[in-house]
Parts: C-alpha cells; structure tokens; sequence
C-alpha cells in the first residue's frame, strides 16, 4: 500500500493505511525480548466464537481474563464492533489483543475517510491478516493473538466470517468457529447445535449454550454469573449493521437454556 | 543567479491574494449554518462524488472551496492528523481549534513561501453538546482564521452568501428549514434555481452516536425541499 513515487519524489496518490502513517511518525519498534521472563504474567483472555445465522453473522466471548493460575478480570470484553459492519473478537494475550484492535478500528476508519468509502470485508479480513503477521515476532515470545473476524459483506449481502492463526494466515469459515483455550469445547457444541438458516433468538442459544460449556471444562473461561450479572458478550451483525447485544437478552438465552438443561 | 526584479512586498501579496481570490471565485460556494439538532453544510455540487464537504473526526467536519486538489489535499491531512492525535493520546483530545491553527499554519506558509498560494477557503466545523459549544472556523488561502457564528458561507460569492442569510436566520431552526434556507440562500446569490440532485449536503448532528457526521441524500434534500 506504499504510495508510488512519482517523478520529483512526490507520492502518487493518498495514503489510506493509519498503520503506515502511524509507523513514519513513531520509532517505537517493539523491543525484542526473547521469552517473556517468568515473573511477567500478561493477562490471557480464551474462548471466543462467531456462527453464522439466517440474517448475518454473531460473534460472543466468555469475560474472563487470566494471568497463569490468577483470575486477572471477570468482565474484560473480547468482542469488539471494528466498523459498521464488522466485528472482532481476541483469544491470547489481552495486552496485545486490544492494541491490535484499536489500530485495527482506526485503520478502517481512516480508510474509509480518506478514502470515502468502506473497505470490502474480503479487503478488511486481509488487513487484519497483515496486522497479525507483523505481530508475529510477539508471538514468538509467547504473547500469541489468535482474532475471530465477522461481517456483513455489503456486496453479497451475506454474513462471513473469518479465522486466522498465529503466523497471520487466514481462513474462511462456512458455518461457525471458536478459538482460545476452551475453543475445543464450544466448537463441539456449536457442531451439534448448528444448522444452516438458525433464527436469531435459536443462535444466540446456541452461542450461550457453547460459551458455558466452555466454561465448565476450561478453567480459563469463565461462565455466566447470574448473580453478578455478568454474561458474555455478544455482537450480532447484520445488513442493518453492527449492534452489542443487551445484557437482557444474552440473560433470556442463558435462562432458557438453563430452564431447558434442569 | 538569475537577475531577479525587485518587487516590493506589499504589491507580491496583493497580486498573490488576487490570483487567489480570482480562482476561489471561480468555484461554488458552500454554507454552513446551526440548526437546532447540530450543524448543516450544504454546496451546490454537480459531482455526486468529488465531495466538497466531508468528515474528519468524531465531531468535525471539513469544508473546501476553490481548487479541488489543494483542499483535497488539506482535507486528507486533517484526517492524518485528527486520527493521529485521537490514537496518540484520546478520542475527545481532537477538537477543531487545533485542526484549525494546523491549516492556518500550513495555508501561510504555503501562502508567503511557495510559487503560488492555494486557491482554497476552508471551513472546519464542530458539534458541541450544547448549541452554545458549537464551534465553526473559517480559515482563508493566506492562513487568517475567523471564528464564525451562527451561519456562515465560503467561496467566491461568500458575503452576498452571508448577507442573505444575516436577513432570514433564525436560531432554532430544525433541519428541513435549515436546508432550505441553505438552498435559498445559494440560489438568491447564483441568481438561480438550485435543484436537490445538484447539491451536496450534510450535517453534524448531535443526537448521532460517536461519529456525528451524516450525508444527506438528494432525495432527503428533495423531500425537505418539497
């Protein structure tokens, strides 16, 4: 994306990367650390899943943050809306995760203003892979940041969704995706559970119902707390764009789940 | 060296201010004025794409008149600069005044030290809370700033602009009436009609979420145009 050069060293064209102006304007090169040492505990957060349904895609994630055997938080969000139409969700190291996201939601912003309008979502998904693969050298010294990523492609009108691995490679999924430590678990539950065409109310269930029994076999993920009102967090988009679904609704799925189990 | 005439400084800016003056005049003007739900911009544009007005922050926006490649050029690095500073530091840190004292700088120096001055007029707009933190900055291609009021238009025909509407504004103004105010108030000037798919409008708007800038169609312009 490095503008072309023309004749007299004027750049061709404007630069619609934050990433690249944020890069010419700061020298701070991560510091290479090899491992990180022991005593340096950075905070993880762990299971994070999307699936897709009839009217577009919903991504969810447990609030539980750990730092080796500590619970360092009960209600960090790990779902984040990165545009109008699009939204990400982190596993792996919190600290890194949520710069990774904030430049990420600045990077589409200043695109989209510069350039006037929004990236695709094939063009977003491949930003991100970007992003991930120079946080690369980060990962090799433990602080590994493993994104979901899901949308309404405006162009398709469909919902997609999107999972990448340490390294920046990037997949698309047909039907649904979970990653972070209790990942194995809600991808289990989400194969038995999901169908192709799911209303909103039954794939919300579905999320809620993968995201616990996250929770009950990963120590790292933590599970609703009624009685703290803490459920995950879920974000449901679609062609009408992006929206955090309300803590009412995500408790109407739990409960009914729950009343249904007993 | 080249013999180079003595030529005495206030004839070098006098000419450079013409030159200036005669291509803003050129163009279209647009206006700006306060509604009761934020603030409104409004051009006659017949390019539905090569925008004159456009959003740079959470709560500011742009507006240029004049040649399109020099204010495109200040409108993109408004927005370095404003996603810069938002990052750096925090989102409610950008605010127009500094945006503003950027392009001041930057349009003198370019004024005073380049072969020609920009043939450009900007305006940088902010929506506050209250209608009274509204704030509206008209910055000239010679880098003078003014802090405007109320209403305000840009271009080649700004004060006939301005004097129009110092006749019919009125505080309060929702928005249907303030565009057509707005449209008035270019075509009394054009001393024309300005049909709705020949202007370009949009608006800061308060009651919006984090990002208070809105285009307004042509067909919403035509529908508050009746």
């Amino acid at each position: 994306m490095t503008d072309l050069p023309l004749p007299g060293g004027r750049q061709f064209g404007a630069g619609a990367s934050f990433i690249e102006l944020l890069a010419q304007s700061t020298d701070s090169a991560p510091a290479v650390i090899g491992r990180l040492p022991e005593g340096v505990a950075a905070p993880h957060g762990t299971t994070v899943l999307s699936l897709k349904f009839a009217d577009g895609v919903i991504i969810a994630g447990d609030r539980r943050a750990t730092e080796g055997y500590s619970i360092a938080d009960e209600k960090i969000e790990k779902v984040f809306p990165a545009d109008e139409y699009s939204a990400i969700a982190i596993a792996g190291a919190a600290g890194q995760a949520t710069e990774i996201v904030k430049l990420f939601q600045t990077e589409l912003e200043h695109y989209e203003k510069v350039q006037g309008d929004r990236l695709s979502l094939e063009g977003k998904a491949n930003r991100l892979a970007q992003m991930i693969r120079q946080n690369f050298p980060m990962a090799l010294q433990g602080l590994v940041v493993v994104p979901l990523f899901g949308g309404f492609d405006e162009r398709r009108q469909e919902g997609r969704l999107f999972r990448y691995d340490a390294t920046g490679g990037r997949w698309e999924e047909e039907n649904f995706h979970a990653t972070g430590s209790g990942g194995r678990v809600a991808k289990g539950t989400l194969k038995k559970r999901w169908r192709p065409g799911l209303s909103r109310a039954v794939a919300m269930q579905a999320a809620v119902e993968a995201l616990r029994d996250a929770s009950e076999e990963d120590a790292a993920t933590g599970g609703p707390d009624p009685v703290r009102g803490i459920y995950p967090k879920v974000v449901v988009i679609t062609s009408g764009g992006c929206e955090d679904v309300p803590d009412a609704e995500v408790k109407a799925a739990y409960d009914e789940l729950m009343a249904g189990s007993s | 060296m080249a013999f180079q005439p003595y030529v005495p400084p206030e004839q070098l800016m006098k000419d450079r201010s013409e030159y200036a003056r005669k291509g803003i005049g050129r163009g279209k003007s647009v206006v700006a004025l306060e509604y009761a739900d934020g603030i409104l911009f409004l051009a006659e544009n017949p390019s539905a794409t090569l925008h004159k007005i456009s959003e740079i922050y959470d709560r500011i926006a742009f507006a240029g008149v004049g040649k399109y490649s020099e204010f495109e050029d200040l409108r993109i690095a408004g927005i370095r600069l404003a996603d810069l500073r938002g990052f750096s530091y925090g989102r409610e840190d950008v605010n127009a005044k500094t945006l503003a004292n950027a392009y001041s700088q930057a349009l003198s120096g370019i004024f005073t030290q380049q072969m020609k001055p920009y043939e450009v007029e900007i305006l940088v707009g902010q929506v506050g809370d209250t209608p009274g933190e509204n704030e509206l900055y008209h910055v000239l291609f010679d880098g003078s700033v003014t802090d405007e009021q109320r209403f305000v238009g840009i271009g080649g025909k700004y004060d006939e602009l301005t004097r129009h509407l110092k006749d019919t504004y009125e505080e309060g103004w929702d928005l249907p009436t303030a565009v057509r105010a707005a449209v008035a108030a270019l075509a009394a000037t054009e001393e024309r009609d300005v049909p709705a798919d020949q202007t370009e409008a949009a608006v800061l708007d308060r009651g919006r979420g984090r990002r208070k800038f809105l285009r307004l169609t042509d067909d919403q312009v035509a529908s508050f145009l009746g």
